[in-house]
């Protein structure tokens, strides 16, 4: 199990010595630095903490600068936990180069936030008729629920309403190039979010 | 972005023809039949060129026994090994796609002038 942290940068494509075009996610990942350990007798599970990015140490407040300087580190953009089961110390640095070419990996992030939308974008659903005397309920729900039986809308029943920005994971992605001197991921097909996502890439844990 | 747009120039070629719409070209591509690879020429007129980066396309046009044939190749893929140009044509516009409603005697291009003409960039 190998976990890294990342940002997306966008799409591009590249193409494969046969010729193949690769539509590939460019993700910039690592390196992390473990800040903290998290351990089984203490807190119960094994995991890393790790920082990521650049963010100027004047910007943090008091106990994040403490924490940071209990781990002898520099100031890092983001915070994050992650899993591994290796021997990491803390200062331990990950990079990119744990992924090879062809491997698989999951990758979790927050998707891109939509806002309020209709039942037929958020839903699927097919809307209504265009002819059959409607007018002005082409994209409406229909009906809700039922009448004085149960007297109320179930609850879950799909409406309008905010779409995006959930936590997503696209699963079984292909690895297409790793160029560890730039610490860049280059992931056949899509990941969550906008450029500037923060992103979390492991290896898959099912492949097909 | 820039980092793609770095990531992109590795991909790119180098050594691109120099063409247009309306330029009548060879495009040499690279077809594999089994494990054997041979190259095909498809010449035509350029009727059009899109994108930008690893992305750029450009669509050729030719009448194949009074069918017209159009195929659309990315400029960069390394399928694509050569593209010569043969002729270069007069037009006025970018995307030529009023050629496919064109036969005969109308659907000729004008070569371009010789002084007009544009000397391939090494």
């Amino acid at each position: 199990m190998k976990e890294i942290i990342g940002i997306k940068l966008g799409m591009t494509r590249i193409f494969a010595s046969d010729g193949e075009a690769i539509p590939v996610s460019v993700i910039e990942a690592g390196p992390c630095v473990v800040v903290a350990l998290r351990t089984t007798e203490k807190e119960g599970y094994q995991a890393v903490q790790v920082g990521f990015g650049q963010k100027r140490a004047n910007l943090f407040n008091k106990p994040l600068t403490g924490h940071y300087k209990k781990a002898k580190q520099e100031t890092r953009r983001f915070l994050k936990e992650i899993k591994s089961d290796s021997e990491l110390k803390i200062g331990d640095e990950l990079k990119v180069d744990i992924f090879k070419k062809g491997e698989k990996v999951d990758v979790t992030g927050i998707s891109k936030g939509l806002g309020f939308q209709g039942v037929m974008r958020r839903h699927n659903f097919n809307g209504a008729n265009i002819t059959h005397g409607q007018s002005d309920r082409q994209r409406a729900p229909g009906s809700v629920g039922s009448s004085s039986y149960p007297s109320r809308v179930f609850r879950g029943q799909k409406m309008a309403g905010k779409m995006g920005k959930d936590k997503v994971t696209a699963l079984n992605l292909e690895v297409a190039q790793v160029i560890g001197e730039q610490n860049l991921l280059l992931v056949r097909g899509a990941v969550p979010g906008k450029k500037g996502t923060l992103l979390k890439i492991r290896t898959s844990n099912r492949p097909r | 972005m820039r980092q793609i747009e770095q990531l992109e120039k590795s991909y790119l070629k180098d050594k691109l023809t120099a063409f247009k719409s309306g330029d009548t070209v060879k495009v040499h591509v690279k077809i594999k039949e089994g494990d054997k690879e041979r190259v095909q020429v498809f010449q035509g007129t350029v009727i059009g060129r899109r994108g930008a980066g690893m992305g750029a396309t450009f669509t050729v046009r030719k009448m194949s026994s009074g069918v017209g044939v159009e195929r659309i190749f990315p400029l960069h893929s390394p399928n694509v090994s050569k593209i010569e140009r043969i002729r270069q044509g007069k037009v006025r516009r970018a995307k030529l796609y009023y050629m496919r409603d064109l036969t005969g005697k109308s659907a000729r291009i004008d070569e371009m002038l010789e002084e007009n003409k544009v000397e391939e960039k090494k």
